[in-house]
């Protein structure tokens, strides 16, 4: 990182198109479907449109790594991101799920997905700065910035995070980044879930470098990152099994064994309170996000995993596409400003209407 | 340009009789305190921008939250305009009065509901000081990390509503990212919940949006925040520099090797002297500027990375550089840059404090213009910064009894603020828009992206009944501010109408 010049934009600039596109689409009330890498098609409901494509428009438009902030057009691979961090000894630390190698940065922040490190490092929104975005008319209008600390106006950036395309189009983002940690180390445990549940919620409490915590089938699998002095001691003070870093990989892509195909029962995401007890669910287990986000193959009805989930203080996507509406259901006085939102923002309904709930 | 509430510019404000309003709020709110005499209300005319004051039509202190559902449903029949305001203590006008308003003061509202350890969350009321919160979490070793200067006195409803900062956002974040939930009860008297005890929830993200909304689209009636454990070890650094910008560079230096600071601070000659002469904190009076650079975490992380940022500074030619001894003399480095506000405000009658924020690779550039600025306005201007994440907080120093300097002051201010935009950064990092910097928005945004943060609002409150002026300002005014602000010939916005 000796080099501080800023590196200079690169790659292709289509937000001209794209807005004349959009501008068009309002005009003759013409629904969209916003499209990027289709590896994320199955986190939320299928978009009846005509297609827009953003992959087209990439490219890092400015990174300067003493400041911490990338700012890279929303059809760039995040993979293409990634190394480029790399290169400067950084990286997102909310570590996005790519799900396929043609992922882009926009169906990232889009979809809001976070990876394993989120319940120490922040969700994506929480290292989203600014973002530039295309309206109904066919405007491209900036918000937020590449600064750290900005509340100036709405924060419409955070607000467009996870709201999967349906307020209007990302073509470019302002991320924070970090630097890569200097030391690492995984390890397993052996041990019973209610054991790993009391570790887990007192080391919350003590200067532990947790950065991934999951229990499954009986073990507990832990990730230290920090200084390297730091996590030494840790990994002396918790012992265990050594556990190859690319289990981490694994998880966040759901490629382990858990997430397998092969299992026929459907997939829940189920995001409680860290602490809610086991949940009276039949099936199988699989608790990350040291037990915030836990995953369930279950055949028990779509209603009754949902009852569950909202009873323990959160809600249960469901990822197996075809089987139920992914999204639990908002109550109805937040269903109201959801819909007045989109109809002020997007009153011809023409952006991806329908992917989160039927009249969004 | 005057920032009062002005009909023409901001657009017209309902009349309510005040003799009905008070009348239909009794009625509605029995054994509410409504205070309309004159000397009752005078208290409540400013928040912490004193330099302008309205007087509210009537100010309002519910006990329960009923109440405050009762007063908003009652204030949306009546088309009354309602100001909410937790301690007063924003720098910004968030919380100015409007004389065709209610004043909601949420100061009653301060009890601490639950602190759970094992969760780290606290479940706390609006009216609650952002320090009681840390205080009540200390015997389970947890705290609250957003630490705005007013902490010991601003609550944690105005901190959501201004998404507060403080000194140790580049590691730990603003206010957003510590807040988990919100109870917020809309202008038509509804209550819901944004956000939850888990990590996310289904829809659009509110809970983000509502954090620095400024009271503009509902009322916070209950914040739960995320503890953080206290670090094991925090160790200050404070190196001296005969050169500002040598001092500007070491900032960059220190995380380009890899080091995310707790806190990372810079203060220019000017705020040095007088934090000095005002804490006696140990500060070297000479040097052009001081940097302090906070170290948190685990013990051993901690020494090494002392180690490396003592390299760093040498190396950026530091010609001081001392490691506090103890918590004793690190808690007074701390507190010379937490007072260096009132320690500037010793040094003249006023001071207006800015809050730009800039990439930092511009500081150099910046820095010049204030110096310039200085210069051609003859008013002194002392420095303090946020230097890790770019928040810039010059003080204006001013005599508001010379005629036409609180003016003069706030040209300079105004001017910073549009050098902090020209650079690529913003007019607020924390301390919010309010009136203060209504105009200034006009220069960050462009006429389509306000007309979408008006949409925005409507969603919530069609008949802008909820802190109306504030925050976002009207294409009127803009067309009116611009007129002032003729570059090269061209109007901006000839489009707009003017009323």
């Amino acid at each position: 990182m000796s080099d501080r010049t800023p590196q200079a934009a690169s790659g292709r600039d289509l937000a001209e198109e794209l807005c004349a596109q959009v501008a068009d689409a309002d005009r003759t009330g013409t629904p969209l479907r916003i499209e990027g890498g289709g590896t994320k098609g199955f986190y939320g409901r299928p978009v009846e449109g005509t297609a827009l494509d953003v992959t087209g428009h990439q490219g890092i438009s400015h990174y300067d790594p003493v400041e911490l902030v990338v700012s890279v057009r929303a059809g760039t691979p995040i993979l293409e991101l990634e190394r480029a961090l790399a290169e400067a000894g950084q990286q997102l630390a909310f570590e996005p799920p790519h799900f396929g190698p043609a992922a882009t940065v926009g169906g990232t922040v889009a979809t809001g997905l976070s990876g394993p490190r989120r319940p120490w490092s922040g969700a994506v929104r929480d290292f989203v700065l600014g973002t530039r975005l295309i309206t109904r008319e066919g405007r491209h209008l900036r918000f937020g910035g590449e600064v750290m600390k900005n509340v100036a106006g709405y924060d419409l950036s955070r607000l467009v995070t996870g709201a999967q395309g349906t307020l209007g189009v990302i073509t470019e983002v302002s991320l924070k980044v970090l630097p890569l940690p200097g030391a690492a180390h995984s390890l397993r445990l052996q041990m019973p879930l209610e054991s790993a549940m009391t570790k887990l919620a007192r080391w919350g409490r003590q200067p532990v470098p947790l950065t991934g915590a999951v229990w499954h089938d009986g073990s507990l699998y832990l990730r230290l990152e920090g200084g390297e002095r730091s996590v030494d001691a840790s990994r002396a003070r918790l012992g265990g099994e050594a556990l190859d870093r690319a289990f981490w990989r694994d998880l966040r892509e759901q490629a382990l064994p858990f997430f397998s195909a092969d299992d026929t029962r459907p997939l829940w995401r189920l995001s409680v309170p860290q602490v809610a007890p086991p949940l009276e669910l039949e099936g199988d287990w699989l608790f990350d996000w040291a037990g915030a986000q836990r995953w369930l193959r279950s055949d028990m009805p779509a209603a009754t995993i949902r009852e569950v989930a909202v009873r323990a203080g959160g809600h249960a996507t469901c990822y197996t596409p075809g089987l139920t509406d992914p999204f639990t259901p908002l109550a109805p006085l937040l269903a109201k400003y959801h819909r007045q939102l989109k109809a002020r923002l997007d009153p011809n309904g023409i952006f991806n209407p329908g992917r989160l709930y039927p009249d969004l | 340009m005057n920032i009062l509430y002005d009909e023409r510019l901001d657009g017209p404000l309902p009349a309510v009789d005040p003799t009905l309003a008070l009348e239909r709020l009794r009625e509605a709110l029995p054994g509410v305190t409504l205070l309309h005499r004159d000397e009752d209300r005078r208290p409540f005319e400013c928040d912490g921008l004193s330099a302008y004051r309205v007087m509210p039509m009537l100010v309002a202190l519910p006990d329960t939250i009923e109440q405050v559902e009762a007063l908003l449903r009652t204030c949306h029949e009546l088309g009354l305009p309602v100001v909410t305001r937790g301690a007063g203590t924003g720098l910004s006008g968030g919380a100015l009065p409007l004389e065709q308003g209610v004043l909601l003061v949420m100061s009653r509202f301060n009890r601490i509901l639950q602190i759970d350890p094992d969760a780290r969350i606290a479940r706390v009321q609006p009216g609650v000081r952002n320090l009681a919160i840390s205080e009540a979490a200390a015997p389970h070793g947890l705290y609250f990390a957003p630490d705005p200067s007013s902490q010991i006195a601003c609550s944690i409803g105005g901190n959501v509503a201004e998404n507060a900062g403080g000194v140790h956002c580049l590691k730990y974040g603003l206010t957003v990212h510590n807040v988990q939930a919100l109870e917020v009860i809309t202008i038509e008297g509804e209550r819901m919940t944004l956000g939850s005890e888990a990590l996310d929830t289904p829809g659009f993200d509110l809970l983000a949006l509502f954090n620095g909304s400024e009271g503009m689209l509902g009322v916070i009636t209950e914040v739960t925040v995320k503890l953080l454990p206290r670090p094991q070890s925090a160790k200050v650094i404070m190196a001296s520099f005969d050169d500002l910008e040598n001092a500007g560079r070491a900032v960059g230096d220190i995380i380009a090797a890899g080091i995310v600071p707790g806190g990372l601070e810079m203060m220019d000659n000017l705020a040095i002297r007088a934090a000095e002469d005002f804490i006696h904190a140990g500060y070297p009076v000479e040097a052009e500027a001081i940097l302090l650079c906070e170290l948190d975490g685990v013990e051993a992380d901690v020494a090494d990375d002392c180690r490396r940022v003592r390299e760093v500074l040498a190396a950026a030619g530091a010609t001081g550089i001392t490691l506090a001894r103890d918590d004793a003399e690190r808690a007074r480095f701390w507190a010379g840059r937490k007072n260096a506000f009132p320690a500037v405000g010793r040094l003249s009658p006023d001071y207006y404090c800015m809050d730009g924020t800039i990439p930092r690779r511009e500081l150099p550039r910046v820095l010049k213009g204030i110096a310039r600025l200085s210069d051609e306005s003859g008013l002194r201007v002392a420095n303090v910064f946020h230097a890790g994440d770019g928040n810039l907080h010059p003080l204006i120093l001013f005599d508001a009894n010379e005629a036409g300097e609180l003016e003069l002051a706030e040209r300079v201010g105004g001017s910073i603020l549009e050098l902090c935009v020209e650079v690529g950064g913003t007019i607020t990092g924390e301390h919010g828009v309010g009136r203060e910097k209504i105009n200034q928005m006009c220069t960050q945004f462009d006429a389509d992206e306000i007309t979408l943060f008006h949409a925005l609002k409507a969603a919530f409150d069609p008949r802008t009944l909820l802190n109306p002026g504030k925050n976002i300002p009207t294409l009127a005014r803009c067309a009116e501010y611009g007129a002032m602000h003729v570059h090269n010939n061209q109007l901006p916005h000839p489009e707009l109408p003017r009323f």
